[in-house]
């Protein structure tokens, strides 16, 4: 046992040499500071996902999504021309540590806020109030919402807490669980599944892509309500008060319709109850 | 620690790994030896389809070939082997690990019928024994007590790559269940080594087990 | 033996049309699951033109995808092949140690890391780990998971390799190093283990197949992989059907590549061999992991 400790250290070392090695380009940006606006030559880090349509995808050396364009917008208010961000890719796993570790300022990443996840960062937001719903074909009329699932078969990602809700609710849904949503996707356009399931904003995302135009639709009944927070350093109330006017004057002049418009209206989608939303109070 | 085994199926996952293993390699000890057959048999094009089949699934991922099964196999193709989704999965598990491994198995038993020496071959054909017999009745028994160390560490591996499955059977698989486990509960050195000891019970005896019984079967020259 | 030539006679004018009739048999069985495969994607909607054109007609599907998956395939392996090789030397000579305590540590770390599945390492390490760990910039954390998982497994393996092939060279080898004075440890570096890392040659790159397939099991850590990229190029295009067919016929070509590339090793280390030690048959048998 303990051997194999030693064993570890020395290779997680001999990792860290060679990690550090191969960073090259984005050495050391200093001791961010977070809370003030003042732009400038300063670029301020934000982490998004790469890999949803419609919410936050890196297409060549471009980002689009809802995602993006609210981040762009709140960047913008706290005084960051749209050159000085920098992108960083946000995988679910890895979000809390991007933050407390002050890899990133700001998580625009399909980020739910949960008394869990407070513990140990904090929220600006709710942004925007997404639900859980299902994704079916557009000639498909014979799925309504998860009830009528019943012998249907339904894709999820393995561990999804919306598969498992539906499982609860109707035993006789028959899963498939795939690594990706794209993957349930093809399946999906293929006939190989019924639905798909997960936050209509995901789905919908999927179903605004040009190439599925007119082939998907998102069914309309949410089963859940998922608050998406913009995520921040853990008691940076100056930053998080910052963050919070930036949502309502976005919500104010029209541009947090006009996000939501431009990256998920194209199928049909339009925001469930309770958007747009009031964000939180900072505390 | 004890709410970790209280809570997650870990004996379940593992029996998960038994199943696929002791299915599989009898699916890919089946599939290798035709392989083999295919590739020194006399018919040109049986050969190429041999040669072909090792070199393909050989280089391809496992990873790959896992999550075909159930996007292009099931969904493209339409061959779905249970209506139930996680019983289909599991099968195209079984079947995938099959197929993957056979290549090796395959590999392996060339690496044995190489230890014949060429008089064995000649004898039967002077005996006039034809290219099926003198495979079935004199080489490959060689072969397959010539190559078990080597079929052994296909074992190994077989069992080993069970985890790949968790693409698609998710938690129910062990590699699954140790991601959902630490994705839940944090990291924890004794759950890692609850399921790395899992693992070395299963491979270590066979291990020790094939380098023996390779030592006290091998044809005596 | 070279089983083709012993292993059937010459076929005669029978056995000879029976082949002709096997083969066309064959050859159309082929050509029917190649046209049912057809078919079927087609009517799976999965031969639509946008899903397959732009692999040809936009730079960026290799630009932004493709080629840097590649690329992070390449630099997890090389990374990986290092300092598997390091570990494999270090825990190979102290298998071979005189003192019992190092071998037995040795021992248990190589045995160990051999029967450990490598995905079950690089979801530990990862989500158990290297995710949450605050020293390291987190765009690393998978190339950090992979990496150490496949350098512990390879580097095992390796060891094993170092040992059999140290073991393989003849004892006068030892004995003549012994006999000039060297002491054991000056033995095993200066004399033993030079050859057996030549011996070890042709295994070595046969390992760096199986590492190069192995980084595809990043893709469970999110690590950028060909196998990773081919996902989020089939997120981005809707063509995730073609891109994972691409991915694997350029996972197929590379590892052909190489595994063609260790048997011209392993021929031109024979034919001008010196050195006593035969490259094992364990490596050829260390393949399918």
């Amino acid at each position: 046992m303990k051997t194999n400790r030693i064993g570890l250290v020395a290779a997680a070392a001999v990792l860290a040499l060679t990690a550090s090695a191969c960073g090259s380009d984005d050495g050391g940006s200093g001791g961010g500071d977070t809370g003030g606006g003042n732009g400038g030559g300063d670029s301020i880090k934000i982490g998004i996902k790469f890999d949803q349509p419609g919410l936050g995808l890196k297409q060549g050396n471009d980002y689009t999504g809802m995602d993006v364009d609210m981040a762009k917008y709140v960047a913008g208010e706290l005084g960051y021309e749209e050159d000085a961000i920098e992108w960083v890719q946000a995988p679910s796993a890895q979000r809390e540590n991007l933050i407390s570790t002050g890899q990133v300022q700001l998580i625009f990443a399909t980020y739910s806020i949960t008394d869990e996840r407070k513990e140990k960062v904090s929220f600006a937001g709710p942004y925007f109030v997404a639900g859980q719903d299902l994704l079916v074909r557009a000639d498909d009329s014979s799925i309504t919402g998860p009830d009528t699932l019943d012998g249907k078969k339904l894709c999820s990602v393995t561990g999804s807490t919306s598969a498992q809700k539906v499982k609860d609710q109707v035993p006789g849904v028959n899963l498939q669980e795939f690594g990706t949503y794209s993957e349930c996707v093809a399946a999906l356009v293929s006939n190989g599944v019924d639905a798909l399931t997960t936050d209509d904003t995901i789905l919908a995302g999927y179903a605004s892509q040009p190439q599925y135009e007119g082939k998907l639709k998102v069914v309309g009944q949410t089963f859940s309500e998922e608050r998406y927070g913009v995520g921040l350093k853990k008691d940076d109330t100056e930053l998080c008060q910052q963050v919070t006017d930036a949502i309502n004057k976005m919500i104010e002049d029209g541009s947090w319709q006009k996000a939501v418009d431009d990256n998920l209206g194209k199928a049909g989608y339009t925001p469930g109850a309770g958007n747009p939303p009031t964000p939180d109070a900072c505390s | 620690m004890g709410d970790i085994l209280r809570n997650y199926d870990i004996l379940g996952a593992f029996w998960v790994t038994i199943q696929l293993s002791v299915l599989s390699a009898v699916g890919a000890l089946v599939i290798g030896t035709v392989i083999a057959v295919l590739r020194v048999s006399p018919v040109g094009i049986l050969r190429t389809i041999g040669s072909l089949y090792v070199n393909l699934i050989r280089n391809t991922p496992l990873t790959l070939l896992m999550a075909f099964s159930i996007l292009g196999m099931t969904f493209i193709l339409g061959l779905q082997l249970d209506e139930q989704a996680t019983r289909n999965a599991y099968w195209w598990a079984v079947i995938m690990l099959a197929v993957y491994h056979a290549a090796f198995v395959c590999e392996a038993l060339r690496s044995g019928v190489n230890t014949i020496p060429a008089g064995q071959a000649e004898a039967a054909r002077s005996i006039g024994l034809t290219f099926a017999q003198s495979m079935r009745e004199v080489l490959l028994p060689q072969a397959f007590r010539g190559s078990i160390a080597p079929l052994g560490s296909v074992l190994i591996a077989l069992i080993k790559n069970t985890t790949v499955a968790a693409v698609i059977l998710g938690t129910a698989e062990s590699a699954g269940l140790l991601a959902e486990i630490t994705e839940n509960e944090g990291a924890s050195l004794p759950t890692f080594f609850i399921f790395a000891l899992g693992f070395v019970i299963l491979t270590l005896p066979i291990g020790i087990a094939t380098t023996n019984l390779s030592r006290r079967l091998s044809v005596k020259r | 033996m070279s089983a083709e030539t012993v292993l059937f006679d010459a076929p005669g004018p029978k056995a000879r049309l029976r082949h002709r009739i096997l083969t066309g048999v064959g050859a159309l069985l082929v050509l029917l699951a190649l046209w049912v495969v057809y078919r079927k994607m087609d009517s799976a909607n999965q031969l639509q033109g946008f899903m397959w054109e732009p692999f040809v007609t936009d730079k960026a599907v290799w630009t932004a995808y493709l080629l840097p998956g590649l690329w992070e395939t390449a630099k997890a392996a090389a990374a990986s092949v290092v300092l598997a090789g390091a570990f494999g030397i270090i825990f190979g000579m102290g298998r071979l140690s005189p003192f019992r305590s190092v071998r037995w540590v040795s021992s248990v770390v190589v045995e160990f890391f051999r029967s450990v599945p490598v995905l079950l390492m690089m979801v530990f390490f990862f989500f158990g780990y290297f995710a949450t760990a605050s020293w390291l910039p987190n765009q690393y954390a998978p190339f950090a998971a992979v990496v150490l998982a496949l350098t512990l497994y390879n580097g095992s393996v390796i060891a094993e390799l170092v040992r059999s092939g140290v073991h393989s060279l003849p004892k006068g080898q030892s004995e003549a190093g012994m006999s000039i004075g060297l002491t054991d440890f000056q033995t095993l570096r200066i004399v033993q283990l030079p050859q057996a890392l030549r011996a070890m040659l042709p295994a070595l790159v046969g390992q760096l197949v199986v590492v190069l397939k192995d980084t595809a099991l990043g893709t469970v850590v999110l690590y950028p992989e060909l196998l990773t990229s081919a996902k989020t190029l089939g997120s981005a295009y809707a063509n995730t059907v073609p891109a994972y067919l691409v991915a694997a016929f350029l996972f197929i070509v590379i590892n052909y590549l190489l595994t063609r590339l260790a048997s011209y090793v392993e021929g031109f280390m024979q034919r001008k061999k010196r050195s006593a030690g035969t490259p094992m048959a364990a490596a050829s048998a260390a393949g399918p992991a």
